[in-house]
């Protein structure tokens, strides 16, 4: 394991047990956050960026389980397999919060309507650390103030429905940065927030990275997120990183016909109102009925008869580039 | 569950998957939820049986339920009486079944009755909202906070005691519920995107209220009259037993309970009224397993 | 440019917010407030704006779905421009079959309880298509017209996609031939790899069916793609108006400037400096006095604090370009003198 790396997931099998039938959602995923930078996974709904998140929180739902592989948190020079840690577990409770904390996409549902937002951080500071409550009130105003949330004195004490929905989401964070923890896990955190309360939300933690050296998996789907916050990407299609590397080498030169093609479907501002847009033919799979090899391959531009027989290993194209794709060489 | 458990099910299920064995399947996920609870299952067999044992009583006695034999008063059970005769020698066994004629055609009509009103009042004032919707709610309110003991003696003072008159005040007491119901479904389907499609084309009103909506808002409506048939037969029962029900010739369970107010008999003559007490239990337990487990099965937060 | 074929006058559109146990009015959510805009045959006009700022109220009020208190929606008929707001009972029959609108959410726009064929057969009959193998043959038309088979009529909503759905529910506005369509986040709630399929298909039957659209969404990047001309929306009032590529070219109003700067593009080789809007938007039931965007400015002056700017055309440019702010002119001359926005 490099030395910066903070979390390493491999070859990680997520499935889902509803409805009497088994979903293979997560089929082998491996990808690694490194201290101070950003992983974004992007892809559609479906495709299992969101049950990355919750695995390594161990927050996945009642029916599904992990089946394989493993998640890896390094944590002052020892590595605790988080995998194996029971869903309840003392030290899973530990490790949420104080190590790894997660904001949602939605900051109304949350955060409980019954408290104060003040409440809430203290409560979450006293779970994890031995203090009064008065010091762990004064440390909410503090967190609040530190999130940019203007009056922190007044608004500790107001509850989450007199908030808007960029400052609930500010206290999400808030919350989440209690303990100071070295991984932040978003999913999708402003999906439901305007554009410009987007961007104060990105500034924002792209502020509190750099000063805590904090590493964030950001869980979005939207292209251009990726494009403004990301260091590395992983592109997600139907259960597996289809391709991975740098932002640069992602974005830049994508070698994968699925990032290519989606690239290639979304307007792009400033390009104008003429641009060309290549929609991806068909939709997604039936997650019950999946293609045989490559799950790309029914919808894709490049797909030949050794697409159709075996989802393709992982090949680096170069550097820290990942392609999962048997023709990725044709794509540039 | 228990994780180990749940675990072997996982396992089944996986290796069933990877078989290529399992189909998505084209029966409804409620029908399959209900059917798969075994309580659910179980109320209903129960509830078939004692309303088929009903309607057909005469294949299940030879005695008239309203026919005196003062030679054989108060006989506990035996060959020719399987549960005894009551104080006029009337057969237990037989009023029990005649009596769950009238008992269950109370509790289903008045809900039907109720459900009838409440429901298309519901859907029409809760779509349309506006004063006629404030105005109905008001009356609800009125009927609800009503004690429904007054509402009886009342009627029966003025115009007798009868079997139409519970029937009455079961519906007048019973719509408000149905109608707060089908209102609260059908303000949450009144802002869905369709219907204001609909409503962008221009189609009518009642058309849009009752042919669009009515169908997405029926669910509900079924576990409610299921669950109050089981009160409406516990009220009858209690009435009658009170003697302001049916009158007390008409055999139904809760005038068959009303001998038990004699404490000699409460004492004396157990069979009289403790198979009766089961009965109205066990009916009304039947439709409340049924009504939960519709009500499980209808609702898309449990998964299964 | 062509005829005029829809022209907004002074529309407001106000909720009462209501309190206490009589339901006293205490106050208005002024949604849509004043707003004045000409939407010509054939175009597509975009309204832009974030959640809150009216748009979906304006797409409403104009096809008469909810009650403008004030203004007037005039649209040209056959035989002549009337007011639609003065319309009532079978009058807006006409309307109807004239303007219809695709929404947002494929989940909720088609009733769970019928087939396709059912969904669209009210709406058929009402429109004079009385036998049903002529209803049959329109719906299999339709669909084939938003390239799905004619066999998916008689199947119900959960058997289709999000994307399937959406061409449905863009079917279905079809079925009368209209001639305008207002689009409400029509495909806002897609993945991105089936927007582009509905974005597509949307201007394919702009052409062929000569259509006009009212495109109501939040997505600037989209709404680059497929309008003629923007309008953006602030607070339930409109603060620029102009031509696509004018509008990109030669931003005039802040908030428009800070709302594209705040756009995440998806092309990296692209960096560049955000301007940092403060604060959120203020509640539409007490906006603040004068411009409703004074606040969050920073070109903010003291008479920004207390007089209300109206929507006026930028003279000198030669273009139909309308903004809303009272230093339109002092922006306008400092881009002439760059040479327009980088």
């Amino acid at each position: 394991m490099e030395k910066d790396t903070v979390l390493e997931v491999k070859d990680l099998n997520v499935s889902f047990y509803t409805n009497q039938r088994c979903n293979n959602v997560l089929r082998g995923i491996s990808f690694s956050l490194r201290k101070g930078k950003t992983l974004c996974v992007v892809g559609e709904s479906g495709c299992g960026k969101s049950v990355t998140a919750s695995s390594v929180m161990q927050l996945l739902p009642e029916l599904s389980r992990i089946e394989g592989g493993s998640i890896t948190y390094r944590y002052r020079d020892e590595e605790v397999r988080i995998d194996k840690l029971g869903k309840n577990s003392s030290q899973m409770r530990a490790l949420r919060g104080e190590e790894i904390a997660m904001i949602f996409q939605d900051p109304m549902t949350a955060l409980n309507p019954v408290f104060t937002v003040g409440y809430q951080i203290s409560e979450m500071l006293r779970a994890h650390m031995r203090i009064s409550e008065k010091e762990a009130m004064a440390r909410s105003v503090e967190l609040l103030k530190d999130m940019g949330v203007p009056l922190p004195e007044q608004r500790v004490h107001e509850y989450p429905h007199q908030f808007s929905g960029g400052m609930r989401q500010r206290a999400m964070i808030a919350m989440a940065m209690a303990c100071k923890p070295k991984i932040l896990i978003a999913d999708e955190p402003t999906t439901a927030l305007d554009v410009t309360i987007q961007a104060q939300i990105f500034d924002l933690m792209l502020e509190l990275k750099e000063k805590n050296d904090m590493a964030i998996l950001l869980i979005t789907h939207d292209m251009g997120v990726v494009a403004e916050m990301a260091d590395d990407v992983a592109v997600m299609y139907m259960g597996n990183i289809v391709e991975s590397g740098t932002a640069e080498e992602v974005l830049g030169s994508p070698r994968h016909p699925y990032t290519k093609a989606l690239l290639a479907s979304i307007p792009v501002l400033g390009r104008g109102h003429n641009q060309d847009l290549q929609p991806i033919k068909g939709s997604t799979p039936d997650p019950f009925d999946r293609p045989h090899g490559c799950q790309f391959e029914p919808r894709c531009g490049f797909s030949c008869p050794e697409c159709s027989l075996a989802m393709p290993e992982e090949v680096i194209v170069s550097g820290t580039h990942m392609v999962r794709c048997c023709r990725c060489k044709e794509v540039v | 569950m228990n994780s180990k458990s749940l675990n072997r099910k996982m396992d089944e299920l996986q290796r069933k998957e990877k078989a290529g064995l399992l189909e998505t399947s084209n029966r409804s996920r409620t029908l399959r939820k209900l059917t798969s609870n075994k309580l659910a299952l179980i109320g209903a067999f129960l509830f078939i049986v004692m309303v088929f044992l009903s309607v057909f009583a005469f294949l299940f006695t030879q005695y008239d339920p309203n026919a005196i034999d003062l030679r054989n008063r108060l006989s506990p059970p035996s060959r020719e009486h399987i549960l005894g005769t009551d104080q006029i020698g009337r057969d237990v066994w037989a009023r029990i079944l005649y009596g769950g004629r009238i008992s269950i055609f109370i509790g289903v009509g008045s809900a039907l009755g109720s459900a009838l009103i409440g429901v298309s009042l519901g859907t029409y004032a809760g779509y349309r909202g506006g004063w006629l919707d404030s105005v109905i709610m008001k009356i609800s309110e009125v009927m609800i906070s009503f004690p429904q003991i007054i509402l009886v003696s009342l009627l029966v003072t003025i115009v007798g005691q009868s079997l139409w008159n519970l029937f009455f005040i079961f519906i007048l007491t019973g719509w408000p519920s149905m109608y707060r119901m089908a209102r609260s479904q059908m303000l949450s389907i009144r802002e869905e995107e369709y219907i204001q499609a609909l409503k962008a084309f221009g189609i009518p009103r009642y058309v849009i209220a009752f042919k669009h909506m009515l169908p997405n808002a029926i669910g509900p409506t079924f576990v409610n009259i299921t669950l109050s048939t089981a009160m409406f037969i516990l009220q009858e029962a209690s009435l009658s037993f009170l003697g302001l029900g049916v009158p007390l010739e008409q055999a139904t369970w809760g005038n068959i309970l009303n001998i038990a107010q004699d404490l000699t008999i409460l004492r004396s003559a157990w069979w009289t009224w403790l198979p009766v007490g089961i009965v109205i239990t066990v009916f009304v337990l039947a439709i409340n397993f049924m009504g939960d487990g519709l009500r499980d099965a209808a609702d898309p937060t449990q998964v299964g | 440019m062509s005829e005029v074929l829809l022209s907004v006058k002074g529309l407001k559109t106000y909720f009462p917010v209501k309190k206490g146990v009589f339901k006293r009015t205490v106050g208005y959510v002024k949604a849509v407030d004043d707003v004045s805009l000409d939407v010509y045959r054939g175009e597509t006009l975009g309204i832009v704006g974030e959640s809150g700022c009216g748009k979906t109220t304006l797409g409403k009020s104009i096809l008469q779905l909810c009650h403008p208190t004030a203004g007037k929606v005039e649209y040209s008929f056959p035989d002549g421009v009337h007011d639609l707001m003065t319309m009532k009972g079978k009058e807006l029959d006409d309307v109807r079959k004239r303007l219809q609108i695709v929404f947002q959410d494929p989940y909720s726009s088609l009733n769970p309880a019928f087939t396709i064929f059912g969904s669209f057969s009210d709406p058929l009959r009402k429109f004079g298509v009385r036998s049903r193998k002529d209803r049959e043959k329109l719906v299999g038309d339709l669909l084939e017209a938003v390239n799905l088979p004619r066999s998916y009529m008689t199947r119900y909503p959960n058997e289709f996609s999000g994307g399937q759905r959406q061409r449905i529910g863009i079917a279905r506005a079809l079925s009368v031939s209209p001639e305008l369509i207002i689009c409400d986040e029509a495909v806002s709630a897609l993945d991105v790899s089936i927007q582009a399929q509905v974005l597509k298909l949307l201007k394919e039957l702009q052409e062929e069916r000569s259509l006009t659209y009212i495109f109501i969404t939040h997505d600037l990047s989209v709404v680059e793609y497929v309008s003629d001309r923007i309008a953006v929306m602030y607070l339930g009032k409109v603060v620029e108006l102009a031509e696509t590529d004018e509008l990109f070219r030669d931003t005039i109003h802040p908030y428009t400037k800070a709302l594209l700067s705040a756009i995440p593009i998806a092309d990296i080789t692209k960096k560049r400096k955000r301007i940092p809007l403060q604060g959120d938007v203020p509640s539409p039931v007490n906006p603040p006095s004068g411009c409703p965007f004074h606040p969050r400015c920073s070109f903010c002056q003291d008479r920004c604090r207390t007089e209300i700017p109206v929507l006026r055309r930028l003279e000198g440019t030669g273009k139909e370009h309308y903004v809303c702010c009272h230093r339109a002119e002092e922006f306008l001359a400092e881009i002439e003198g760059k040479g327009g926005n980088a």
